[in-house]
């Protein structure tokens, strides 16, 4: 039975079970739900979750684990010389796969007996053709190792399968059975319905953490893999990036990549930061209710606009405009469209609204009793706002900076589209540079192997980039969470 | 007694005679120091919005050329003796001539469409003249013969593609100097496009097919649309909406609701505030890693773009879920529980249906992020594939190789070449309709179910 199937059969029984419960509990009374524990439903629920919830379980864990355990207990058939290493083996066991897959397809179809199986080989059958006759097309013929190890691959799934069918049903029935024979007006039908509620919500939170976990682990293996083919100090210290280099003369050092990322932050923050913190302090101390509810919501606008249309703007209109200013025919400090300026001006923007509502709730939170305070011992408004109230938000300030640089750091589709692809470590914010977002988009987005260290090294990149985000959230919580009290 | 009167009383300073009314030099650059600050915030958000009116007109000014498309109305007779030799009309027959075989046909149709307009033909070879045509031209003929083969021998009126140089010069991104060096058209071309537009032949019309059309080759931007790649984005917000609104419901519900206060729930409070601010292309390298490198699932497909982007999505969505679950007032849940409700009745008969209005808005707003998100996408190769074939069925369409809107955007800015750079700016504006449209659904909701407690 195919897992899909087995499923829509467990999914029948409990709704089979919801059904017999629930009837077997009012049964029980005499039709007199007075006297239940608990509402009727709830004891159909509770034959139909005893059914369907360890059963599924097991479903799925058989799902995942039995293709391991076969293409494991199979590849060791394949003799240890007729491949390189691990990707050549993978290649030809999902030949073995597509062979045994194919062979499957054969016997639905009739093209070929379930008795010929046994003396199928090589040298009796042509079963490229075979195989192409029934749909499956395959690359190369199939060679005596390749076949037996597919018929081998075929009978342990289909064992499994076997196996699992009656395991799965099995665990579904005796869920079923000893719900069903339990249901009576006494069982506490509702809390346990509830309890298995509380697990499902549990599990939902849980995701959280196992995202990060994915993340995390996703990012060691191949990071450590990486270090393995690579040395960590060449990658940490390194000043070139070629990985295109001749002769397996690689360079993939970080230096540059990093010192594009921030370079490319500094403009954006040297844009973002002033311009939000203004437009903050005058939304908040100076605007009046109507011009504060145009503005803001106007300035919002551009923290909504996806990035791949900052990107573009970069690409095609703000660049060709510093060219025009800059480039060769203006004060000749710039060669092409795609610079660090082109990119952090546009990050910039992007930045603003960030900067400016962040600010914007911190400022507001300052108590209005110290406002009052200095305008009684005679201080313009401009004077208390430096003096008074920037200093008590400079905290929640510093701690939004520190966001908004830590969002100038992991943005990609900007820099990808106007940083330009050459990694550089130069002072001229008019030179193209990247950064390690873009690498990490153009490692894995070429040809390369997925096992070199060309691509690899992105994991090892994206480990740096997560490291440092990170880093920067947890400082800016807590830089705002040591000096949030003081005045509250 | 005080210090300051010990030393004797303080000479009153000079400028303490004059008037209150008249202003002195310190209180006058105070007060410009006051109108300056001023200044400098109404810059700042000047500035701001300056930007946004520059973004807008700039998306605006060059996208909407990409709705527009220039066409040729030719007639062509549909020869007997190049189409189907044998006169058997047999399909298979009919389908062994290439496209190749329907060049001439289009040379001679042109050559009409310029004698019947009494333009002046400078050209001999046929292959220049179809230089004003699509290379598509002749597939969207054989098209045709393909499907109405009885329609052989007969002249039938189309209306085809021109070639994107003849398009960009309709709308002004062409001009006779720009072709100077250009091998694909020559000024010469656009004499004849301007004579055979006083004729009626040339024509811009609106270009439904960039809408509802497919991704095409690299050197036919006149024939690409953005169809295809919005039916990947709406299978992939389907696999959003149905994975993270339940799953971000019953997180917060458990984090609001039940959690006790200990190491597990601040684990997990930890975590999503983290995972808030982790950039988006990490969730791209964990889409890459977890599901195609280790659970195989299929690269380039819509379901695990729509995984990846649920999991990115989740945190906002939990964060929202979580105020509105908030906002609703202890006295209803005490009410509830004072009747005989359990715990889990009260929050899924009350509290939950009272929180809905909100969680929707929420949850509307994440979509809108996850539909404009295109970092992660170019992780599980969403780029780099010609969407060209909408997909057939359900399955099909989570599972078969496709784009999504922003990723089809980023493709069409990389092929560096102004017709689709044209066409990367008409798909933002689909794009931004998309997200104002969920954004306006989401600010009405709130204001129709918002309530004050």
């Amino acid at each position: 039975m195919s897992a899909s199937f087995l499923l829509l059969t467990i999914l029948t029984l409990a709704a089979l079970g919801f059904v017999i419960g629930r009837g077997r509990a009012l049964r029980s009374v005499q039709g007199d739900r007075r006297r239940l524990h608990s509402l009727p439903n709830y004891y159909g629920f509770n034959v139909s979750m005893l059914a369907f919830v360890p059963a599924v379980l097991v479903l799925v864990l058989w799902v995942v684990i039995q293709p391991l355990m076969v293409n494991g207990a199979v590849s060791a058939m394949i003799p240890a010389g007729s491949y390189d290493d691990a990707g050549g083996l993978n290649l030809i066991m999902s030949d073995v796969g597509r062979v045994a897959n194919g062979l499957d397809a054969a016997i639905a179809q009739g093209a070929l007996e379930h008795a010929a199986l046994k003396t199928l080989s090589t040298s009796n059958t042509d079963i490229r053709a075979l195989l192409g006759t029934v749909g499956v097309a395959l690359g190369s013929d199939v060679s005596e190792d390749v076949l037996s190890a597919a018929l081998k691959f075929r009978e342990k799934t289909l064992t499994g399968n076997w196996i699992m069918t009656v395991v799965v049903l099995v665990i579904a029935g005796a869920g079923f059975l000893a719900a069903f024979f339990k249901t009576h007006a006494d069982l506490r039908a509702r809390n346990l319905v509830e309890r298995g509620v509380q697990m499902v919500l549990i599990g939902a939170a849980s995701i959280a953490i196992l995202t990060t976990l994915g993340i995390v682990l996703s990012l060691i293996f191949n990071t450590v893999s990486f270090f393995g083919m690579f040395p960590m100090g060449d990658f940490l210290f390194g000043l070139t990036w070629s990985p295109e280099g001749r002769g397996g003369s690689e360079h993939l050092g970080i230096l540059p990549l990093l010192w594009g990322t921030i370079y490319i932050s500094i403009v954006a923050l040297a844009v973002a930061v002033p311009v939000g913190l203004f437009a903050a302090v005058y939304l908040s101390e100076y605007a009046g209710a109507k011009t504060r509810a145009v503005a803001k919501p106007l300035l919002e606008v551009l923290a909504g606009i996806p990035t791949i249309v900052y990107g573009l703007f970069a690409l095609t209109i703000v660049g060709p405009m510093l060219v025009d200013v800059f480039g060769a025919e203006g004060l000749n400090w710039m060669q092409g469209a795609r610079s660090v300026m082109t990119a952090g001006l546009v990050m910039g923007i992007m930045l603003i609204p960030f900067v400016s509502s962040l600010s914007d709730d911190i400022i507001n939170a300052v108590p209005q009793a110290m406002r009052d305070g200095s305008y009684g011992l005679g201080a313009t408004q401009s004077e208390t706002v430096r003096q008074v109230v920037l200093p008590a938000a400079l905290p929640g300030i510093v701690g939004a900076i520190l966001l908004a640089a830590s969002r100038a750091i992991g943005e990609t589709m900007i820099v990808v589209m106007g940083a330009g692809a050459a990694a550089r470590l130069s002072m001229n914010p008019f030179e193209a540079m990247t950064t390690v977002t873009a690498k990490i988009v153009s490692q894995l987005t070429g040809d390369a192997d997925f096992a070199s260290p060309e691509a690899l090294v992105a994991f090892a990149l994206g480990m740096t980039l997560f490291i440092l985000t990170l880093g920067l959230n947890v400082l800016a919580l807590l830089i705002v969470r040591k000096y949030r009290e003081q005045y509250e | 007694m005080t210090d300051m009167t010990a030393n004797g009383v303080p000479e009153a300073t000079p400028h303490a005679k004059s008037s209150l009314l008249t202003q002195d030099a310190h209180t006058k650059q105070r007060n410009a120091a006051e109108k300056r600050f001023r200044i400098y915030g109404i810059t700042a958000i000047a500035i701001g919005l300056v930007f946004l009116v520059l973004l807008i007109s700039s998306i605006l000014f060059k996208g909407v050329g990409a709705f527009q498309q220039t066409k040729l109305t030719l007639q062509v007779e549909l020869l007997e003796a190049k189409l189907d030799k044998s006169g058997t009309r047999d399909i298979e027959k009919i389908k062994k001539v290439t496209t190749f075989g329907y060049n001439p046909l289009i040379d001679t149709a042109i050559k009409r469409a310029l004698e019947e307009g009494g333009i002046e033909n400078p050209f001999s070879k046929g292959k220049d003249l179809r230089k004003l045509l699509s290379s598509g031209a002749a597939a969207q003929i054989r098209e045709f013969v393909v499907a109405n083969p009885d329609r052989i021998g007969d002249t039938v009126e189309f209306k085809l593609l021109a070639s994107s140089r003849v398009d960009g010069y309709l709308k002004g991104r062409v001009s006779r100097e720009s072709l100077a060096r250009d091998k694909n058209l020559t000024p010469v071309h656009l004499d004849m496009v301007d004579q055979m537009r006083e004729t009626g032949v040339v024509n811009k019309g609106f270009n439904l097919s960039f809408i509802t059309g497919a991704d095409a080759s690299e050197s036919r931007p006149e024939q690409a649309g953005i169809g295809v790649s919005m039916l990947g984005s709406f299978y992939m917000m389907l696999v959003v909406l149905t994975a993270a609104l339940p799953i971000g419901v019953a997180a917060s519900i458990y984090l609001e609701e039940f959690a006790k206060q200990n190491w597990f729930t601040d684990l997990i409070e930890v975590n999503i505030s983290n995972l808030a601010a982790v950039p988006s292309i990490v969730f791209g390298i964990l889409g890459l890693a977890v599901f195609i490198q280790f659970a195989h699932l299929p690269q380039s497909a819509p379901l695990v773009g729509g995984l990846v982007l649920t999991l990115m999505t989740l945190p906002t969505i939990i964060i929202s879920t979580r105020a509105s679950l908030k906002a609703v007032p202890p006295s209803i849940r005490e009410a509830a529980l004072g009747v005989g409700a359990s715990k889990m009745q009260t929050v899924f008969h009350h509290v939950l249906p009272l929180a809905m209005p909100g969680i929707l808005t929420g949850t509307i707003i994440g979509l809108a992020q996850a539909l404009g998100e295109t970092a992660p996408l170019l992780l599980i190769g969403m780029v780099g594939y010609i969407a060209s074939n909408p997909p057939e069925g359900l399955i099909d369409g989570f599972l078969s190789p496709n784009s999504a809107m922003p990723a089809q955007i980023y493709e069409w800015a990389k092929r560096a070449d102004p017709a689709y750079y044209e066409r990367a700016w008409g798909g933002i504006i689909i794009l931004l309709l998309f997200l104002m449209t969920m954004n306006i659904i989401a600010i009405l909701l709130r204001r129709r179910f918002e309530r004050r407690w």
